[in-house]
């Protein structure tokens, strides 16, 4: 592996409501690679998104990140100088949001709002700005791009705003875009093709992506390696082709047992049961306990880490290999 | 855009003409003006044939539609106190109350605007909690004690400046205003903060309240992912997103502003329309009040037609949206 693009240590981010205090991020740390795709799947609630968002500094009060490091390109992000991280932000590292119906303002025209992107880190003319513009809207796909510039959002089909919101996020061939389910909110038949393009994207700019999906099929067409993410922890890493065939961890095997693909026809779905816990006040111990067939008395005690050979887990009682 | 256009301005016509009928009515109504204006110890026959002569023995609808025939040639009628056309009744008022009404409106608007978006920005600044804190003042103390206050303060006991009246003004295409001199500029400010001080409240508040939710959406996140500044994304991203109250209140209030400045012109003796109208009230003068509030009406639904106009021009999903 290459000296890592983006380090991330012992993160934590917490909200401080009125009911109090939420641990959406406890503890994840992971490394990501220059170019490298890099999946991150878990349940609704789990905190993907909070994850992502971190990685960026942009959690609003009342969250905060409370410890840990993110270290990008060497640089350390928790706790920079909120100018310093701006300068960073669309630049060396980037985001794409789930709904591109609420990213995209939707009283600025196309132009002005990739404008205002690029114009974000270089001070370059109006012009030379739409220039730009044109040429990357281009690259994501969107036809007649220059003509475009002055449509509004309205007036683009969800496919095509998530592809103007991909190119604002690919502007300045960022090291790294954190995708937050970008294809969640589109149709199935766009889904496909904008995962593709990305991938496409990503390769050609050398980007590497931080693909965040609750959709363990999605993730493994195109990850090459994968994090599952459970209450706010890691509690599985390691390559896709690894975890799919041979999940340690009792919650990964029932995402992928509730997966459509592996059901017998006919038969309904294995849904894990129970739902996500609520992320205020967990008890101690492994927060999967109440869902899990293989809970023990040990399980009431926090699992440890245990890693070896590019993949680690978080369990008392791993599942064993299946030969 | 066109068709849209012209579909408000239909729409403007027939509201225009519902407003007249109950205006005409409303004003009949109120009372006889023939039993303030003939003295009661008048011979039958003079009284009738002064009612006759201003039309007044005749059926109501008859006389709406005299009316109503005269202001389609531009003339409203003359005043019964006055006896001069009522139009130029009206806008020999018109300048004063513009100017005060102009100056408090847009006032409150360019001060009101910034205030709300800062106190929306940083709610947990010690200057958002006070500009708040003011704004809830402005909404609750009552114009015309306010008006007092200032009197009270900036004329008698510092006397810096004057209590009332318009001061010199300068004619300009015809048209007095007092705002290009100094001393008719004094004269102005008092009575244009005694009546910007509600108005900036209310701006304050909208354009908080529209910064607040504004700054929670993901547009805004996503703005800030893209590295974008905080000054460009509020000046070109919450700026236009809250546009559309604002435009609405700014041009509600210079309307109801122009017509009913009533407490403030009393109190500072500001020779404009809302003492054209009191008076006119209190000596049952019938043709400036239905000239008056006919006119009100009409300024109303332009300002409205305005509105939404703009708001097609701030916001492209409504024109187009209304066009197809
Ligand atoms: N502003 C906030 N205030 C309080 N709690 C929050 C806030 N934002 C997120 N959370 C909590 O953090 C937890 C993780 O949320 P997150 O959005 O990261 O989940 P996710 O894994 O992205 O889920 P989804 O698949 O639904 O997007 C949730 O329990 C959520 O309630
Ligand atoms: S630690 Fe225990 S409860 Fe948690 S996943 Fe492993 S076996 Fe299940
Ligand atoms: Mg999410």
């Amino acid at each position: 592996m290459n000296a890592p693009l983006l380090e991330v240590e012992g993160l934590r981010t917490h909200f401080f409501t009125r009911a109090g205090v939420v641990k959406a991020v406890d503890g994840v740390s992971f490394a990501l690679a220059p170019g490298e795709i890099l999946g991150l799947v878990g349940e609704s609630g789990s905190g993907k998104s909070v994850t992502g968002f971190s990685l960026l500094g942009l959690i609003d009060p009342p969250g905060r990140i409370v410890d840990g490091s993110v270290r990008l390109e060497g640089e350390e992000l928790v706790g920079m100088p909120t100018r310093a991280l701006r300068r960073l932000r669309g630049r060396r590292i980037a985001m794409v949001f789930q709904d591109p119906m609420m990213t995209l303002n939707p009283v600025l025209s196309i132009g002005t709002q990739m404008s205002l992107a690029i114009r974000a880190h270089d001070a370059v003319s109006d012009k030379a700005a739409r220039e730009r513009s044109a040429a990357v809207l281009a690259r994501v796909g969107i036809p007649d791009a220059r003509a475009r510039l002055d449509a509004f959002p309205h007036e683009f089909s969800g496919g095509m705003r998530q592809r103007v919101a991909i190119a604002i996020a690919m502007a300045h061939s960022p090291a790294v875009i954190v995708a937050d389910e970008p294809t969640t909110a589109l149709d199935v038949s766009i889904q496909a093709q904008i995962l593709f393009e990305m991938r496409e994207l990503a390769r050609e700019s050398g980007t590497a992506l931080v693909w965040i999906s609750h959709d363990l099929a999605t993730v493994s067409s195109l990850a090459e390696r994968i994090l599952v993410m459970y209450a706010g922890r890691i509690v599985e890493e390691g390559a896709t082709a690894t975890v799919l065939r041979d999940p340690r961890h009792p919650y990964t095997r029932g995402l992928l047992d509730s997966l459509p693909a592996t059901a017998e026809p006919g038969r309904p779905l294995n849904q894990i049961p129970g739902t996500t816990p609520s992320l205020l006040a967990l008890p101690p111990g492994c927060p999967f306990a109440p869902r899990c067939a293989h809970a023990s008395g040990s399980c009431r005690e926090d699992p440890p880490r245990r890693a070896a050979a590019g993949r680690a887990y978080r369990c008392h009682h791993p599942l064993e290999r299946v030969a | 855009m066109a068709g849209y256009v012209i579909q408000r301005c239909l729409q403007a016509v027939v509201v225009m003409f519902v407003m007249s009928v109950i205006v005409f009515v409303g004003v009949y109504a109120i009372g006889n003006p023939m039993e303030v204006l003939i003295p009661l110890d008048a011979p039958q026959d003079v009284r009738e044939l002064i009612i006759a002569r201003f039309g007044l023995d005749r059926p109501l609808w008859e006389q709406y539609l005299v009316f109503i025939g005269n202001v389609a040639q531009g003339d409203f009628g003359r005043s019964f106190v006055y006896a001069t056309p009522v139009l130029d009744l009206i806008l020999s008022r018109l300048p004063a109350t513009l100017e005060l009404t102009l100056a408090a409106v847009f006032g409150a608007t360019f001060i009101g605007v910034p205030l709300g978006i800062w106190a929306g920005y940083r709610p947990d600044a010690v200057s958002s909690k006070t500009i708040m804190g003011l704004s809830i003042l402005g909404f609750s103390v009552p114009t015309f004690w306010v008006g007092l206050i200032l009197i009270l303060t900036f004329a008698v006991s510092l006397g810096w400046l004057p209590a009332g009246g318009r001061g010199p003004t300068v004619t300009v295409f015809g048209i007095e205003w007092s705002f290009l001199t100094p001393e008719g500029l004094s004269h102005l400010l008092l009575p244009a903060v005694n009546l910007s001080l509600f108005k900036l409240a209310m701006m304050i508040r909208l354009a908080r309240a529209g910064t607040r939710e504004v700054l929670l959406t993901d547009t805004i996140k996503f703005a800030r992912a893209a590295g974008l500044s905080e000054g460009t994304i509020v000046m070109r991203h919450v700026l236009k997103l809250i546009a559309v109250p604002i435009v609405t209140v700014f041009g509600l209030e210079l309307g109801s502003t122009l017509a009913f400045a009533v407490v403030t012109e009393t109190i500072f003796s500001w020779p404009g329309l809302g003492k054209l109208i009191i008076d006119s009230i209190t000596s049952l003068d019938r043709p400036v009040m239905v000239a008056y509030l006919i006119l009100v009406a009409l300024l109303f639904v332009t300002i409205n037609l305005v509105i939404d106009l703009t708001y097609a021009a701030l916001d492209p999903r409504i024109s187009r949206g209304a066009a197809s």
